[in-house]
């Protein structure tokens, strides 16, 4: 960090490296963490000042293994676009980072939070897809040096979507989207990588469009520990960007993987596998149903749209957000299989 | 070219405008582009209100920025010429203009669209005695992280210039009800790679014609407003022709033809 804060931030994040009692260490942390954000933010965001002073959860779920839950919510100002789960996995050698945050200053949060728990070198920064929830933090990281890394198609994925997500969220988060940037990978999966963190090896497998056309997901083989990305969905509703069927069809391949828990794109973490797909499967199955059901009937995709997968209301949240818009696409999609 | 004169409203607007925001009495927002689109695409002709003539549909809210289900409904299908759908806000706000064939009774056309952000939807219609109407809906900008563009790149390439042909039940024989359906990326280019910096190119629809038989039901002229995949439904009156006949051109010189036999009215 070249900021003003630096030096409050290193003097802080020394102690932490030493045994100190838990209490004082989490006191330690918490202030540096708020000091840290704040004083980004005031150079970022002046206005948003108040509104990031909440410090950044980084739990350890297994050894090793840290991860961040985001709130089941939209992205806005207020959130500051903290609405994915978020991870990063720490080896002998070096750290990978798994996604980055809605805005910079989410990510700047996050790498900061991090940088409490581990000094060692970020090498790897990978993102699950391009959805902004989960990409637009990357600028955070563009300093440590990570190699960026995804699916082969999240290069094209956001050079197609990238400046109209700027635009969109801009007026979505206002100034909470301050000095975000798009940053592409240089790293790329074709089908299946294995990257070497010192003493602990990570899967990415790259999937075909289901979510979106960019998915992919990482093993840490040491914990069993699977990020899904988007590929799953707990509590919010499954968003379907890519392929309705897509999705079934990897959501049922996802089972194989030889994971022991997961942390999902959206919700609680870590879940156990692979019981967590189950809620995912039952709509993403009841919505293709219903739409096929409508599809025959000779139904219009706008009365589709309010019909479909309606049955599943009540066990989702976020539900009216994303709902329709699942539907509407299904609908064009499964619209070329009829007679 | 066709913000050209959108822009030339701004410079007026804009003075008033910064007076409102130094006041605080004005809430900000983008200058009406409707003026300047009329100026271009219908050259400042007067526009009625629409008065039946021409009833648009649209979802108050687009639920995904991708595909916007929007239908034009025509009261009296012989009195219209030319329906023209504009999405005010979009980078080429003419998403399609349906020149109707005189005898093919169509009573609405569906389609779907890409909308861009927050904007007005205007459908116009030209009727045979060369008279402007215009219907309109405002509507809301998807949420999330839905966008305007291309879901599966390689799925779209991959078939491109397939169709279907889909027929639905209609309760009265002398009314029909089709679609046609033609796969697309409809793809916008304007995008550059980030990887190769070199642009994506623009690879959309231009025109789509739709024959029973020898008479014309319409033709679309479009552009990259339109959705991938452009769907047609609409209704048409049956002429007798046993068969159905599509032809669409793409802006890179594809042709893309289909033909299917009307089936018996159920």
């Amino acid at each position: 960090m070249s900021l003003p804060s630096e030096s409050q931030s290193q003097k802080n994040a020394a102690p932490s490296q030493v045994a100190t009692p838990c209490m004082k260490q989490e006191t330690l942390l918490l202030d540096s963490i708020l000091r840290c954000a704040l004083a980004l933010v005031a150079v970022a965001a002046p206005l948003a000042v108040a509104r990031a002073a909440a410090p950044f959860s980084l739990r350890e779920i297994a050894p090793g293994v840290y991860a961040h839950q985001g709130q089941t919510s939209l992205m806005s100002r207020e959130n500051l676009g903290d609405i994915a789960n978020l991870g990063a996995i720490v080896g002998d050698e070096a750290v990978a980072v798994i996604d980055t945050g809605g805005s910079l200053i989410e990510g700047r949060a996050f790498l900061a939070a991090l940088r409490e728990k581990t000094q060692k070198p970020i090498r790897y920064v990978i993102n699950t897809h391009a959805h902004p929830d989960h990409t637009f933090g990357n600028g955070a990281f563009v300093e440590t040096g990570a190699v960026f890394v995804g699916h082969k198609n999240l290069p094209r994925a956001l050079a197609a979507r990238g400046d109209y997500y700027l635009a969109a969220f801009r007026a979505q988060m206002g100034d909470a989207l301050d000095g975000v940037t798009i940053v592409a990978p240089t790293l790329t999966v074709d089908q299946s990588l294995t990257l070497d963190l010192g003493g602990r090896k990570l899967l990415l497998q790259a999937w075909r469009t289901a979510h979106s056309e960019c998915d992919l997901t990482i093993l840490d083989e040491n914990s069993g520990v699977l990020f899904a990305g988007d590929l799953l969905f707990l509590q919010h509703v499954p968003v379907v960007d890519g392929s309705l069927l897509g999705f079934l069809d990897i959501a049922d391949r996802l089972a194989s993987i030889p994971a022991r828990q997961v942390v999902a794109g959206h919700g609680p973490m870590p879940a156990p596998w692979p019981k967590a797909l189950d809620d995912e499967r039952a709509y993403l199955s009841r919505l293709t149903a219903d739409l096929r059901a409508a599809i025959k009937k000779g139904e219009s995709v706008a009365a589709a749209a309010k019909e479909a997968g309606a049955e599943e209301r009540g066990k989702w949240r976020l539900f009216d957000d994303y709902n329709a818009r699942n539907a509407t696409a299904g609908f064009a999609e499964l619209e070329w299989e009829a007679p | 070219m066709l913000r050209k004169t959108a822009h030339c409203a701004i410079g007026a607007f804009g003075a008033l405008a910064a007076f409102f925001v130094a006041t605080g009495a004005f809430a900000e927002g983008p200058a009406d582009p409707w003026p300047g689109l009329v100026a271009d695409i219908f050259q400042n002709r007067a526009i009625g209100a629409a008065d039946g003539a021409i009833t648009l549909e649209a979802p108050a809210r687009a639920e995904d920025a991708a595909i916007v289900p929007m239908t034009m409904r025509f009261s009296d299908p012989t009195q219209i010429k030319v329906a023209t759908l504009v999405i005010d806000q979009n980078p080429m706000p003419m998403a399609a203009a349906f020149t109707l064939g005189e005898t093919a009774g169509v009573g609405f056309i569906e389609t779907r669209v890409r909308v861009n952000s927050y904007s007005n939807v205007h459908a116009v219609a030209e009727t045979r005695s060369a008279t402007l109407r215009a219907d309109a809906k405002f509507v809301k900008a998807s949420g999330g992280c839905s966008a305007p563009a291309v879901k599966d790149q390689d799925e779209a390439l991959a078939n491109v210039g397939k169709m279907k042909y889909r027929e639905f039940k209609s309760a009265d024989p002398a009314k029909r009800e089709a679609q046609i359906m033609i796969r697309h990326p409809n793809a916008s280019g304007m995008q550059m790679d980030p990887v190769t910096r070199a642009y994506l190119p623009a690879h959309f629809i231009d025109s789509v014609e739709v024959w029973r038989g020898d008479a014309l039901v319409f033709k679309m002229e479009g552009g990259i407003s339109l959705s991938e995949d452009p769907a047609f439904r609409f209704s048409y009156a049956p002429n007798g022709a046993k068969t159905m006949r599509v032809e669409a051109h793409d802006n890179k010189g594809g042709v893309y033809k289909g033909e299917w036999p009307i089936g018996e009215a159920s």
